[in-house]
């Protein structure tokens, strides 16, 4: 399996390519063939691993060396950490840096006789990772391209660094590699603070005053998470003597009290990376990069990296006190900032906030860490992978053609810019509408809540898809409504490449869809076999007959409907408005007998479900919950 | 299996008729409730046949597509429950019906239609939860998402479920559209709303709409007799004895009170259901 070695260093190659290549003409055509190379890669990995029986395969090498390098990498980030904590003046984050890789290095050079384990694992759920990063990562690569032309065409503030900025999404891309494949926890605490680290660098790209801000808030949150990683990597590891991700797990199952603490900080390390309660700030902080990185954060990586996590060790934490602090820290992430998202007018605001409420659901469902909610948890990363990254580079995009990312500009976007408004749809759609996969999933995951009898999660599932439709319907509402604009005065100035990368996301998320009883039953059952050792379709064949006749309506029915209504005879009239109407449905007469143009607006509550009302209590909420919770299972184990 | 069909096929035939009746019936004794004579029972459907004869009048071209897909989707959301599927299903494809009801009102971009638009999309936010608990109750109960396996058991749900019964009915004024909560499609007369997220729906719009209504009342009355339905034949005469019973409450209820804010609709749904529902969701997990 050589591929696998060149999957995690070929992008760190490029990535110091990238940088090297100040001639933009040269380095967009490695760029796009680079991205090939690593989608095709991913695809090879895959099909490699297929033609061994879809078994998991534990691969060992003689990694003395590597070991070293990765020691010296990590203390190389740790400097860089240190030098621009000083430079900027936030003197404290690098001691979070300096403290985890110190005891790292401590444990490295004194470490115990260790098991001999393999470093690299391959099965179902990293195999399904490497193509959310390879695919979707790769699209994103393409996207930037085109999107970064644009970018400092129309922004001539900022300085022109797309060397640096394509070095970090290949970066970024080798080092997501490299965490799923890896199974030795060392090197995923390396691919770890990597990936942290890439994330800072693309926050603070424009260098703007907000933007070091919002990178220092994500560096330091994500490196408390990496703390955690460390310190429980390294009791693990003096305790049980194996630093292995599965032999936690399988200990963890076993019930062995020396793999609680680990199990407790590593999925506390992973909520911090999946953006949930009280950490969530960074994320929606992180917008202020360019619409490309904000797609990789969303959707291909970092976020996907706790949840990937999370999904490892939910055996381990099924039932266990972690997992209900898990669970529930999830469920009412799910809940609470899907009511922040509605009171969000800034298209890209409303895309932070449903990302973080539904990994919040994905969270719960690792919490609960049933066959079950595993299920829907892969599910609901799947379509929401996809879809993200669709609308993030689909709002960019408009944003570029409309000078604007507000939803309320976006008042008829079907008839301004139609190709994009189409796109949005379909993204939009992905999220939360019959019979895209998030609600069967979330189906899954309410009735797994209720078998385990899981009240509270039970209640925020049931209100959280409450307020999650209100601001998706309101949205998609938006697009399709009559323009306030007379004629054409936007013009799609979308770039190929970036349409290239819309149409195949547009396609997988539709495929996904049709495709996703097949699915199920031949990659995402065999992946909660392995997880759980038992795996009988979670999917019971009544409901799969059900979703196949929604499905088949679903998209047939507009279809035909719209045939139909084309050829139907109408009478076309204005709306009504008191009779004052001035011609159109635009204009009517106001009180002072002038003609006055008609805006509508959406209902946004923002005085009532702000995030400056509700972000503070619930931060209290959560940092409360976890204190107690951690020092009721630090406690438990260590008294 | 065979059984299903036929109530599907039982369901498409017959649920315009019941729930055109019931309409006209709801008229009748809301006139009578006004000391008025109020209209003939079989009224709505003279409206209904007037509407689908005159010509097609509208002002936005794809309202009629987005309209008939409310109605499809409405229809596959009844006979999926008359077929004894999956409850929750159900209520997810009622929820994308309920959508495309939404996109027919906004497509138009006219500002009564849009603004009862937004207070439908609240009714839909404040009602949810009910029915999602609704469902999970029902799964406690009788062990199982399947209409079929729910209505089969040997003792009617409602036992178990007062408090969830209490919850749906609450939401069922809302998704009826009855005062106090006809705050997206006011059914009386000059108020500030005009006719609301109906104002743009004209002719054979209307009709559609109004026959989809009909369909959803059914609908949703099936979901009230479902907790009282058991494998005892009796039971379905006892459950058509509370659907009129719950229906002669929400004509009631439409008749003595007044429209409310829509902030207050909220709050009070989703108080009503915590507590009715919550409480009785607690006790529930506790005994099963």
């Amino acid at each position: 399996m050589q591929i696998v070695p060149f999957l995690i260093i070929f992008p760190l190659v490029v990535s110091v390519l990238m940088f090297a290549i100040r001639v933009n003409k040269v380095r967009n055509f490695f760029a796009y063939l680079s991205a090939v190379i690593i989608m095709v890669g991913a695809g090879v990995l895959t099909v490699q691993w297929g033609m061994q029986g879809f078994a998991p395969i534990a691969l060992q090498y003689d990694a003395t060396m590597v070991d070293h390098v990765i020691l010296a990498a990590e203390i190389i980030l740790m400097i860089l950490v240190t030098v621009l904590s000083f430079k900027y003046k936030k003197y404290w984050v690098s001691l979070l840096s300096i403290l985890p890789t110190g005891l790292i290095a401590y444990f490295e050079l004194n470490k115990p006789a260790l098991e001999e384990v393999g470093q690299i694992y391959i099965d179902h759920l990293s195999i399904l990772m490497c193509l959310i990063v390879g695919v979707i990562g790769g699209l994103i690569v393409v996207y930037a391209v085109g999107y970064m032309h644009g970018y400092h065409h129309h922004h001539t503030e900022f300085e022109d660094r797309r060397y640096y900025f394509f070095a970090l999404l290949f970066a970024f891309l080798g080092a997501m590699f490299g965490f799923v494949l890896s199974e030795n926890l060392l090197w995923i605490d390396f691919f770890w603070e990597m990936t942290s680290i890439c994330s800072f660098l693309l926050i603070g790209y424009t260098k703007t005053p907000e933007a070091i801000n919002n990178c220092f808030r994500a560096l330091w949150m994500n490196l408390l998470g990496g703390c955690a990683l460390a310190v429980g990597i390294v009791y693990f590891g003096y305790n049980a003597g194996v630093v292995s991700l599965h032999g936690l797990v399988d200990l963890a199952v076993a019930g062995n009290k020396v793999a609680v603490i680990p199990v407790a900080l590593i999925a506390f390390a992973a909520l911090t990376k999946a953006a949930q309660l009280p950490f969530s700030t960074w994320l929606i902080g992180a917008m202020v990069a360019p619409t490309p990185s904000s797609a990789l954060l969303h959707s291909a990586t970092m976020v996907k990296a706790g949840i990937y996590v999370l999904f490892r060790l939910a055996p381990a934490m099924a039932g266990t006190t972690t997992g209900f602090m898990i669970a529930l820290i999830g469920g009412f992430t799910f809940l609470v900032t899907s009511i922040m998202a509605i009171a969000q007018s800034d298209g890209k605001k409303v895309l932070a906030f449903s990302t973080i409420s539904n990994l919040g659901l994905m969270v719960a469902c690792a919490g609960v860490g049933t066959a079950e909610t595993i299920w829907a948890g892969v599910f609901l990363m799947m379509f929401h992978a996809i879809s993200k990254s669709l609308l993030f580079q689909d709002v960019g995009a408009t944003e570029n053609a409309l000078h604007s990312r507000d939803i309320e500009d976006m008042h008829g976007l079907l008839y301004i810019l139609p190709r994009l408004a189409i796109f949005m749809f379909i993204g939009i759609a992905g999220m939360f509408l019959a019979p895209f996969g998030m609600l069967i999933s979330k189906w899954a995951a309410l009735k797994a809540s209720i078998d385990e009898r899981n009240i509270i999660l039970v209640f925020f599932i049931c209100f959280g898809s409450a307020t999650t439709s209100f601001y998706w319907t309101k949205w998609m509402g938006k697009i399709i409504s009559a323009s306030h604009l007379q004629e054409k005065t936007f013009k799609d100035i979308t770039k190929k490449n970036e349409v290239i990368s819309l149409t195949i996301h547009a396609i997988m998320m539709i495929a996904l869809c049709v495709l996703f009883p097949l699915i199920s039953r031949v990659y995402v059952t065999p992946l909660i076999n392995e997880m759980f050792g038992f795996g009988e379709n979670v999917l019971p064949d009544a409901i799969l007959y059900t979703l196949i006749v929604v499905i088949v309506l679903v998209f047939a029915v507009p279809f035909f409907a719209h045939l139909y209504s084309k050829h139907a005879k109408v009478n076309m009239k204005l709306s009504y408005m008191n009779g004052i109407n001035t011609g159109d449905n635009r204009k009517f007469v106001d009180s002072m007998g002038e003609e006055k143009t008609l805006w509508l607006s959406n209902y946004y509550m923002h005085k009532v479900i702000g995030s400056r009302k509700l972000m503070v209590p619930s931060q209290i909420f959560t940092v409360a919950v976890l204190l107690i919770m951690l020092s009721m299972i630090i406690g438990g184990v260590l008294v | 299996m065979k059984l299903g069909f036929a109530y599907v096929l039982l369901y498409i035939v017959l649920a315009p008729f019941i729930g055109g009746f019931l309409e006209g019936l709801d008229r009748k004794i809301s006139a009578r409730m006004q000391r008025r004579v109020g209209p003939p029972v079989l009224q709505p459907f003279y409206d209904v046949k007037k509407l689908l004869n005159k010509q097609t009048i509208t002002v936005s071209t794809s309202q009629m597509f987005l309209l008939i897909t409310y109605f499809v989707l409405m229809v596959l959301t009844g006979a999926l429950f008359f077929y004894g599927a999956d409850l929750l299903m159900c209520f997810f494809v009622m929820s994308t019906a309920a959508t495309f009801l939404y996109f027919a009102a906004v497509v138009t971009s006219s500002p009564y239609s849009s603004a009862g638009a937004q207070r439908e999309l609240i009714q839909m936010m404040a009602y949810e939860p009910a029915v999602l608990l609704t469902c999970v109750g029902f799964y406690l109960a009788a062990g199982s998402f399947n209409v079929a396996d729910i209505a089969g058991g040997a003792m009617s749900n409602i036992v178990f479920l007062p408090g969830f019964f209490v919850a749906f009915v609450f939401i069922l004024t809302i998704k009826m559209r009855k005062s106090p909560f006809d705050t997206s499609a006011s059914h009386h007369m000059h108020q500030e709303l005009v006719k609301g997220l109906t104002t743009e729906m004209g002719s054979r719009n209307l009709a559609i709409f109004q026959i989809t209504e009909w369909y959803e009342n059914v609908f949703l009355m099936g979901v009230v007799g479902l907790f009282i339905v058991n494998s005892n034949p009796i039971s379905i005469a006892v459950a058509v004895a509370v659907i009129l019973l719950v229906y002669f409450l929400e004509i009631l209820i439409d008749n003595s009170s007044a429209r409310m804010k829509w902030q207050q609709m909220l709050k009070i749904t989703w108080v009503v259901t915590l507590l009715a529902a919550g409480v009785n969701l607690i006790m529930l997990m506790v005994v099963r």
